[in-house]
């Protein structure tokens, strides 16, 4: 039992240093659960402690693979002989035309034991899950598995039929998940589950840096979007409420008592003229940042009917406001940044970012979108490519804005390193780092002026 | 009230709810380990279904407060009957008001409402406090009072205390965060879209009539529609619903026309079904 119990609160502290918060309470009840369901049934324990020790959904992606670490359905290798490449892929086609999970998996084990070992010595530590997909390239094996597909149905044209070519892909990205896990787990009973578990698992999607997040992280992050937008968005209207619930008004309240014989029965209260508060974005859309500024713009459009009037503007060397493009562009958000970069006149004669020129030509163009009534967003890393950083542009909508906030997608200790002009503005300006979806909704409740 | 995994998943499904190993494991669990159960997930998937089915199972009455935004302690809780206080004090002129007072504040005159009930009574009861996500943070503080310690606390009368803890089950669409703590007190479960093989059986035992192949081919193109980017995802319920126009309709077998004709059955919003129709390349939507 002891043995047991050292597996659970490992598998607890892995999750721990991926953010997943667990209490003592929890880690009990996760062990109550183990002994109530028993070993036997791995999928049964699996469902039993995610339902005992995670409170979110989108913290499934990060235990799955964990507990693939610490529960692992077996140990070694396989008892196969060396699998042959070409056997391999006959039955891996034969797999997925039925859809068998159950011999994916395994298929997925023997791969990975026949094909991803590296290392010169037997007792080598490596496993590859890149090269054993490389050797294996199930990929390759679409239109293979269409056409037995299509054989083993039968019918030819039926409506259906055209569903198949996603289906038979979604299989084999289920399948190449597989391979990723035993490989991870392979490499995990060498070198020590913890250190695997530590480095080798992905961050849930809020977590993700969104200067490094990958094509399809970015794609995840979106999709975080709307629910973000919704949380805030209901965060604003029960803070709004409170706000305007007031103070009293002592002399209506008096007024209204004469009719009671001047005893104050009912207390009025000072109403609060609604304001909807304005909203100016600038966004720094070049490569290096437009994951961040692609993904606030979403946000900020999500957040649409919270403001009386929003307006975008977008720059990398040259300014351009892209309001009328986000309004277009609700039904689409996937090929909102390439339509920006397609559509508005972002660059001049090269295609690094000058905030210096950027900033200015704001001031010079759309000085009056600026008011006492506006918060200003900054989107950026500040990063001039040594030209001038314009710091009176700066100090000049800060006069002019009732607030102006600069939102920085780098760490904190990389400001003002190289050609970084982050600690000059953040002197004007409130700069807060931003490197997350976490921390991007954190501070846009925090900061939004409602 | 279950013996095991198995007997969950075989009881469940004699009311009709087949429940897929996650949803069977965790409420075994719930059961055992005698804790809240916190169902999340899409609208459709069958959450509050689920606590109707464990009520009709363990033969338990089913108590349900239905969360909104500015449900308070009066709809949550208790309210006192003022009407019948008034009367009452009216009915007994010639008391003292020390008797009258102790007298109307009794349990004649108290109008348990959900959660009173729920904790009050010696019969098995299934608690079901649906959409909880729609409630003000407020109420979150007495779902934890009620939830960690199966206790009210009503001044005039004392503490009450649950002598048979209720099962409950909350849901919760994630339409707000709810509160850590409320969170920890519960077992989650998050309810997803059922695998083809679960759905197909889901549409079987909702629409026998329907024919294998054709809800085979019917969950094969819900289960594209999912992969697509939509803004609204169909889920289980329009599985069923689309399953029963397709027998009213007729269909024998699912081609672009009858798909184009109902595809309304399943997207509920415009942008949806071009982008479906398109994706589905089922031709020209003019006539739509």
């Amino acid at each position: 039992m002891t043995a047991l119990t050292e597996r659970i609160t490992g598998l607890v502290g892995a999750l721990r240093t991926h953010g997943v918060r667990i209490g003592t309470g929890e880690t009990v009840d996760a062990a109550r659960a183990v002994a109530t369901l028993g070993l036997a049934d791995r999928e049964l324990l699996r469902e039993g402690l995610a339902a005992t020790l995670l409170h979110s959904t989108a913290q499934r992606a990060v235990f799955d693979p964990i507990f693939d670490l610490y529960f692992p359905h077996r140990t070694g290798g396989t008892n196969h002989d060396p699998a042959d490449r070409e056997l391999l892929r006959d039955r891996l086609a034969e797999a997925l035309t039925a859809d068998d999970r159950a011999q994916l998996a395994r298929l997925a084990a023997e791969a990975v034991d026949g094909l991803g070992g590296y290392g010169s010595s037997p007792d080598s530590d490596g496993w590859s899950a890149y090269q054993t997909l490389e050797r294996l390239r199930p990929q390759t094996l679409l239109a293979r598995v269409r056409t037995d597909a299509r054989s083993r149905d039968g019918s030819g044209a039926t409506f259906t039929d055209r569903l198949l070519d996603d289906e038979i892909r979604h299989r084999i990205e289920a399948f190449r998940r597989m391979v990723g896990a035993e490989a991870r787990r392979r490499v995990a009973e060498r070198r020590g589950r913890d250190e695997i578990a530590r480095r080798a698992i992905r961050p849930t999607a809020d977590r993700v840096d969104f200067l490094s997040a990958g094509r399809d992280q970015l794609a995840e992050l979106r999709r975080t979007v709307s629910p973000l937008a919704r949380k805030l968005a209901t965060r604003l209207a029960a803070r709004r409420r409170r706000a305007a619930r007031g103070t009293i008004d002592l002399r209506r309240t008096l007024r209204s008592s004469l009719s009671t014989g001047g005893v104050p029965m009912r207390p009025v209260l000072r109403r609060r003229r609604p304001v909807r508060p304005e909203l100016v974005l600038l966004c720094d859309v070049s490569g290096s940042v437009s994951g961040f500024s692609d993904f606030t713009m979403l946000l900020v459009q999500a957040l649409h009917d919270q403001f009386s009037k929003i307006r975008v503007f977008a720059f990398v060397n040259r300014l351009d406001e892209v309001t009328g493009l986000l309004d277009h562009g609700r039904a689409d958000p996937e090929g909102l940044s390439a339509r920006i970069r397609a559509e508005a006149t972002l660059t001049g004669w090269h295609g690094s970012s000058d905030y210096g020129v950027a900033l200015g030509e704001f001031t010079e163009r759309y000085g009056a979108a600026v008011g006492p009534r506006s918060t200003v967003f900054v989107l950026g890393d500040a990063r001039t490519n040594m030209s001038d950083p314009n710091l009176p542009a700066v100090r000049d909508l800060a006069r002019r804005a009732r607030r102006v906030y600069w939102l920085n997608p780098e760490p904190r200790d990389r400001w003002g390193t190289g050609d970084s002009a982050a600690p000059a503005y953040a002197e004007l300006v409130e700069m807060h780092e931003c490197r997350t979806a976490r921390q991007l909704g954190a501070l846009v409740a925090r900061l939004l002026p409602v | 009230m279950f013996t095991s995994v198995d007997d969950v998943s075989a009881r469940l499904a004699e009311t009709g709810y087949l429940a897929s190993p996650a949803v069977a494991t965790t409420v075994f669990l719930a059961a055992q380990l005698g804790k809240p159960l916190l169902v999340e997930g899409p609208a459709g998937v069958g959450k509050t279904e689920l606590a109707k089915a464990v009520a009709q199972v363990a033969e338990a009455r089913l108590v349900r407060l239905q969360c909104y935004e500015g449900v308070d302690e009066s709809r949550a809780l208790y309210e006192w009957n003022h009407a019948k206080q008034l009367l009452r004090i009216s009915a007994g002129r010639d008391e003292s008001w020390d008797e009258t007072r102790t007298d109307i504040f009794s349990e004649e005159f108290l109008l348990p409402r959900p959660l009173l009930t729920a904790i009050r009574g010696d019969a098995p009861t299934v608690l079901l406090i649906d959409e909880t996500d729609k409630a003000d943070v407020e109420m979150e503080g007495l779902l934890l009072e009620v939830l960690s310690d199966f206790q009210v606390t009503v001044p005039e009368l004392g503490t009450v205390t649950a002598t048979r803890r209720p099962f409950v089950v909350l849901t919760s669409n994630a339409g707000r965060e709810l509160s850590e703590a409320l969170r920890r007190r519960c077992l989650f479960l998050h309810i997803g879209f059922p695998e083809e093989e679960l759905e197909r059986r889901i549409v079987r035992l909702k629409v026998p009539e329907l024919g294998e192949a054709l809800t085979a081919s019917v969950v094969r193109v819900i289960g594209a529609l999912r992969a697509m980017d939509l803004r609204k995802v169909p889920s289980v319920a329009e599985t069923v619903d689309w399953a029963r126009t397709l027998l009213a309709l007729g269909a024998g077998t699912l081609d672009e026309t009858v798909v184009r004709d109902s595809l309304g059955v399943i997207l509920k919003h415009q942008d949806d079904i071009q982008k479906a129709a398109a994706k589905l390349d089922l031709g020209d939507l003019g006539a739509l």
